[in-house]
């Protein structure tokens, strides 16, 4: 099997057996109006309107973004600007609820009929990936058939970081869900073969799809090592495939197209129900939740605080969303649950241990995936030195972090590769 | 909610720490230091006792008058002093063992930085100086066991210095030599006093191998490219089995070759690092002066270790060739 390096974690999944419960719907939603990777959508909406459930309330012309919808039914109450977690601010509008869910009237299954449909209607679903990175999926389908012909679909169910077990809840309780969205992708795009990678440490997943799709030439179950970053999008190319997604390439570059497990069951739920993404599951864990660890439907827009309360979290002194490993800090408990949050972690220690001095130890480089070497980009950074960053090729870093985490010394290794990232000038 | 934490991902660390790693290198010294004060008694202990307190002093201190944070508790010091006194005979005089550490710590380690930042294996370093300065008080190898009365104990050549017997009979010439090869895996010749128990080294460095502190290239490329070339030139398996028994090379290989901070980081370049100590000790041990070069030949290599690191660069997953130039 294909191998990348990666760490060994600990995998923390106590909620995998915690069947997914609805959120109690909160009173009020606030939802921001850049929640994907590109463009942030214009508000359609004004303050005083009624909006109903899976109403449009954001939409843009831009080409890479994502249509919003209104997660509840009620009263725009307020259209302000907004500081997301991630540094970046958009308008966001908070919508009271009524209560009742009334669904917007316009809500119908789409005609799909052939591949333009079919991106047409995912595109009208606002549905980005739901895994982290949160790319508009109608993109990632809209790839261009003649350059760059796909012929394998890799839906993506490593869920390598600890303690996230949403997308396994999805495999366990909604695996027709994921195979219909997979033989309705590979119909209208024309791709002839698709892996589902999973890790072996979801032993009854796999077992559940392999039985499913026993009969299906064209759908692998394949178990994939558990090994950290196994999900990241170049190592489950590299492990589900032996190709190389080289720089500056996109897995299509490589024929091969990766889609997280939940998305795709997400296209196959839309393409009946015409819903489209107003609320997704989460994991709510860590050392300190004291109730209702579990997983969970939350309304997008849903304040975090609301969760933490209702997880007996609010003593935590690092709020995260996603993993430990790749997951960003909430500074403020009010940002709210956005498309690609897969999980709220609550912790009780906030502090990283003490960094010391690199002892050149080496195993920073014997972990990295992709073979970078992160104490040279370090003095490299250090000595601000560009073109050594450049040969260096810290533009590959991903960002798993398995460096800083591997580090004897506790150097923030990962971080410092960021930070050297900016020096080097885009082209 | 106020008062969170927030930092840049990972947000979780491994338990690993550099106090662990010099731990398990102190750990893995252990049979061997302990082989040495059997075979060398009390005296051995005392040495190698002097040389780890003047270590942690004399990094303690240097610490001290640097204003630079306290870093004792690595017990990178411990490491150092501990591998200084096994690289000395147990006759070594008190102040040798001193002034040595004085140069591990002070002048090779402290001076370029601390921990990590020194070009030289300190232990290597000071074992130098100290030969090339105290030689007859580096000199006094006794037998072992005789250390009730080190004043009238006889003495003992090394098994490198010692002389090989040789012999003819019914035409044929036949060499013999000094130390049968299970006094030599077992460590009962004269020597330094960590050096000599070949097996109780192998046992340390194969510990580390498996709590993954150091990598089985250093050590495996040295020996190998040392045994492969003595081969070729005596044609005698026993005196290449003699000759990779003997002296330094055991501690050097896993304990001295394998340092991080002065040795390359990536497989490749171990190799070569450890390619390039054997044929240095092979030359020196065959063609040169002293009966000893695995010292000078870790220290050379250590002198060439950034550039093998430059040379000996990983190649970055999916990296376009075209752009990789310039190194």
């Amino acid at each position: 099997m294909n191998k990348l390096n990666g760490i060994k974690l600990r995998h923390d999944k106590g909620t995998k057996d915690c069947e997914t419960a609805e959120f109690p719907l909160p009173k009020s939603v606030i939802v921001p109006m850049s929640q994907h990777m590109g463009a942030p959508c214009e508000c359609i909406v004004q303050k005083g309107d009624t909006v109903t459930l899976g109403q449009k309330i954001g939409d843009t012309d831009a080409f890479m973004s994502a249509p919003i919808h209104s997660p509840v039914s009620g009263t725009v109450t307020d259209i302000t600007d907004f500081l997301l977690a991630n540094g970046a601010s958009c308008k966001a509008v908070e919508i009271t609820s009524d209560g009742n869910q009334t669904v917007c009237p316009d809500i119908a299954p789409p005609e799909i009929t052939d591949r333009q449909s079919l991106i047409a209607a995912v595109r009208e679903s606002g549905l980005t990936g739901l895994g982290g990175a949160g790319f508009p999926t109608h993109i990632k389908l809209n790839y261009d058939t003649v350059k760059t012909p796909v012929d394998t679909l890799i839906i993506n169910g490593a869920e390598c970081e600890p303690y996230i077990t949403s997308d396994y809840r999805e495999m366990i309780e909604s695996p027709t869900d994921i195979i219909e969205g997979i033989l309705l992708v590979q119909k209208y795009l024309g791709i002839p073969l698709c892996k589902v990678c999973i890790e072996d440490n979801k032993p009854e997943a796999i077992k559940l799809l392999q039985a499913k799709t026993e009969d299906m030439n064209s759908i692998d179950v394949i178990p994939l090592k558990s090994s950290y970053p196994q999900g990241a999008e170049k190592v489950i190319v590299y492990s589900a495939t032996g190709r190389i997604v080289a720089e500056g390439e996109l897995p299509v570059h490589q024929g091969a197209m990766v889609m997280n497990i939940s998305t795709v069951a997400s296209i196959y739920r839309y393409s009946r129900t015409g819903m489209p993404l107003v609320s997704r599951r989460i994991t709510v864990a860590g050392d300190a939740v004291t109730k209702n660890a579990g997983n969970y439907f939350v309304p997008i827009g849903t304040r975090v605080s609301e969760i933490l309360e209702f997880c007996g979290a609010t003593e935590a002194k690092k709020v995260l969303y996603g993993g430990p490993m790749m997951g960003i800090c909430l500074y403020d408990t009010d940002q709210p649950i956005i498309k690609n949050n897969n999980a709220v972690l609550a912790f009780k220690e906030g502090k990283m241990p003490e960094t010391t001095a690199c002892i050149r130890c080496g195993k920073c480089v014997r972990t990295c995936p992709f073979n970078l070497m992160p104490l040279a980009i370090e003095s490299a950074y250090k000595a601000g030195d560009v073109e050594e960053l450049k040969r260096l090729k810290v533009m590959l870093c991903m960002n798993c972090g398995c460096c800083s985490y591997a580090c004897p010394a506790h150097r923030p290794l990962a971080e410092i590769n960021q930070l050297a990232k900016t020096l080097i000038p885009r082209k | 909610m106020k008062g969170l934490y927030v930092s840049p991902s990972p947000h979780r660390a491994s338990d690993n720490s550099t106090a662990k790693v010099m731990l398990m290198v102190i750990i893995a010294l252990m049979p061997a230091a302990m082989a040495g004060c059997v075979f060398f008694g009390p005296r051995a202990a005392l040495i190698m006792a002097v040389c780890v307190v003047s270590c942690v002093v004399f990094e303690a201190l240097c610490r001290i008058v640097m204003k630079k944070e306290q870093t004792v508790s690595d017990l990178s010091a411990i490491v150092t002093g501990l591998l200084f006194g096994m690289n000395l005979p147990a006759t070594a005089p008190v102040y040798v063992a001193v002034i040595g550490s004085f140069v591990a710590i002070v002048i090779v380690k402290q001076l370029f930085g601390g921990i990590g930042q020194n070009f030289a294996n300190p232990a290597i370093a000071a074992r130098i100086v100290v030969m090339l300065s105290f030689t007859s008080q580096m000199s006094g190898w006794v037998k072992p066991y005789w250390y009730s009365d080190f004043v009238d104990a006889e003495t003992s050549a090394t098994p490198l210095a010692a002389e090989w017997l040789t012999f003819s009979e019914n035409g044929a010439n036949y060499k013999m030599a000094p130390f049968t090869l299970g006094e030599m895996f077992f460590g009962e010749t004269g020597g330094c006093i960590g050096e000599t128990c070949a097996a109780a080294l192998i046992a340390g460095g194969i510990f580390l191998m498996i709590v993954k502190v150091i990598s089985p290239a250093t050590p495996v490329a040295f020996i190998g490219s040392f045994a492969v070339l003595t081969f070729i030139y005596t044609g005698s398996p026993v005196e290449t089995l003699y000759g990779v028994l003997a002296g330094g090379l055991m501690i050097g290989a896993f304990f001295m070759a394998t340092d991080y901070a002065t040795t390359p980081i990536t497989t490749k370049g171990k190799i070569i690092f450890g390619i390039g100590c054997g044929v240095i000790t092979f030359v020196i041990r065959t063609f040169g002066s002293y009966p000893e070069g695995v010292s000078f030949s870790i220290l050379i290599m250590n002198l060439l270790t950034p550039y093998i690191d430059k040379l000996t660069r990983t190649v970055p997953f999916g990296a376009k060739k075209a752009e990789r130039s310039g190194n």
